[in-house]
């Protein structure tokens, strides 16, 4: 089986296994939003994504004409 | 016994003043030092080459950046004393772990590129005095490190706040090259748009506002509320702080603009560095202050950055992450805020580093995370939940509405004219 250790040897392993352990336990923690999804929050983070996609998009634009 | 009355009650106001002032500058802190060290690097490029390019033309425009910036940061003041946590902290709470990544990683990646942007004004200050970088780089590491490892926020403040009065030296260098007053306030008072309203002009007001705020400054007076350990009852004090910090944040910038719009009005300069450089031939201590003035907002600047970044990794990792603690009580702490400062000093002293290249790259990655971090402000300023009596007003949710609204499209169209400068023309 393919784990940090095998890879990276046993100690530098083990550190790798900690932070990911690490992410996981943060995850788990904050899992579900404590802010009450009311409407107007939904349309905020609805905004976001959608504004985040299209910059996502436009950075890509421009990644490609640089190499173009 | 009437002059007695007024003396007694001249001498009781008197008191009062000094108790109020000795209270002030206890509590003072978070909303000055973010205020001043917005005034960066960067920033400080900015005013140098709008006064260069229309003289006193856009004093007016700065002004009314103090209530933009009022508005936003006093948020954090609340925000901070009622939750005592960061942003950061606050973001992974109350919208999951997708937003708080997001936030957290992002703020990471437009921190240590901001910082690197800090070294590049620092070493160009310092250069201009024939200083090498790599001496730079080493004795602001050196000092930076020393500044946090003596175990005490109130101490860290109080440097800082020392750093940040010098941020004033340029008031001093305006009265150095005599402007006409009475110019400054008939062209600078009168909002006007100096050359007519042009896509070169929409850029630099598009620049201006997008130094006001920045996302590390959410972030980092958030963070510092939480360490100085402010309470709800102290909530007025951070604002009063955080009003006057605005106040000064703006009057240094038009003084600079009244530096560069008296001296090098019509001359096209592209850094600050560059302005002072030019100002060593003719007037060499006005030169010096401005070199002297942007070493100090790079330094103050790295200062917030380095931290804001260093508290959140301690918030997110749930590490102990205070001023208040010793090295060994918060090592990975003191290690983010070490490694952050040694790798972008670092970055700087490569030969040929695309230093331009991260500095319109900074522009363009803080546009991702600033709208963030304002809509997270407003709606955990709008949750009775977290808030309780301390929510937003609706006067207080209509202005802050607008200005977020109008940052979020005007640093937008500021970081896509940097991608696409072609589409300016």
């Amino acid at each position: 089986m393919l784990t940090f250790e095998t890879v990276f040897g046993e100690r530098i392993g083990s550190v790798f296994h900690g932070w990911t352990n690490k992410i996981r336990e943060i995850n788990k923690k904050y899992e579900k939003p404590r802010i009450k999804m009311s409407r107007g929050v939904r349309i905020a983070l609805l905004f976001l994504r959608i504004y985040l996609i299209l910059l996502v998009l436009l950075l890509g634009y421009k990644f490609w004409t640089l190499l173009t | 016994m009437f002059t007695m009355d007024i003396g007694s009650t001249f001498f009781y106001k008197y008191r009062r003043f000094i108790k109020t002032l000795k209270i002030y500058l206890l509590l003072a802190g978070p909303g000055l030092i973010v205020m001043l060290a917005d005034n960066d690097a960067g920033g400080i490029t900015t005013y140098t080459v709008t006064g260069a390019k229309y003289g006193y033309g856009l004093i007016w425009f700065l002004l009314l950046l103090l209530p933009v910036a009022y508005i936003v940061q006093e948020m954090t003041v609340r925000l901070g004393a009622v939750t005592k946590r960061g942003h950061a902290e606050a973001i992974f709470d109350a919208f999951g772990s997708f937003w708080g990544w997001f936030s957290f990683i992002d703020l990471a990646l437009v921190n240590w590129l901001t910082l690197i942007t800090e070294f590049i004004g620092m070493t160009a200050a310092l250069a201009i005095f024939h200083i090498p970088p790599v001496v730079t780089v080493v004795i602001v590491s050196v000092v930076m490190m020393l500044m946090v490892l003596q175990g005490k926020y109130w101490t860290w403040e109080k440097i800082a706040i020392m750093f940040a009065a010098l941020n004033v030296i340029y008031i001093p260098a305006a009265f150095l090259v005599h402007p006409s007053v009475g110019e400054v306030l008939k062209i600078g008072l009168v909002p006007h748009f100096p050359g007519g309203f042009t896509a070169t002009l929409f850029f630099f007001l598009m620049a201006n506002i997008g130094t006001t705020i920045a996302p590390w400054m959410i972030f980092f007076q958030q963070s510092s509320v939480v360490d100085k350990g402010m309470k709800e009852k102290d909530i007025p004090w951070g604002q009063v702080d955080t009003l006057i910090g605005s106040a000064f944040t703006v009057l240094v910038a038009i003084f600079l603009v009244v530096v560069t719009g008296t001296v090098l009005y019509g001359t096209e300069v592209e850094s600050a560095a560059q302005a002072a450089s030019i100002m060593m031939t003719t007037n060499p201590w006005l030169g010096t202050l401005i070199a002297i003035g942007l070493f100090n907002a790079g330094f103050l600047g790295a200062i917030c950055i380095s931290l804001a970044s260093s508290w959140a990794f301690g918030e997110v990792f749930g590490w102990a992450h205070s001023l208040n603690l010793k090295i060994r009580e918060a090592p990975w702490f003191y290690a983010c805020y070490l490694f952050a400062l040694v790798t972008a000093g670092g970055v700087v002293l490569i030969p040929n580093a695309p230093l331009v290249l991260i500095t319109l790259f900074v522009q363009v990655i803080a546009v991702t995370l600033l709208p963030a971090a304002l809509v997270f402000l407003i709606l955990l300023l709008n949750n009775e939940e977290i808030m309780g009596k301390y929510k937003n007003t609706t006067l207080q949710n209509i202005a802050g509405t607008a200005i977020v609204v109008a940052i979020i499209i005007l640093s937008t169209l500021y970081g896509i004219t940097t991608l696409f400068p072609e589409w300016l023309t």
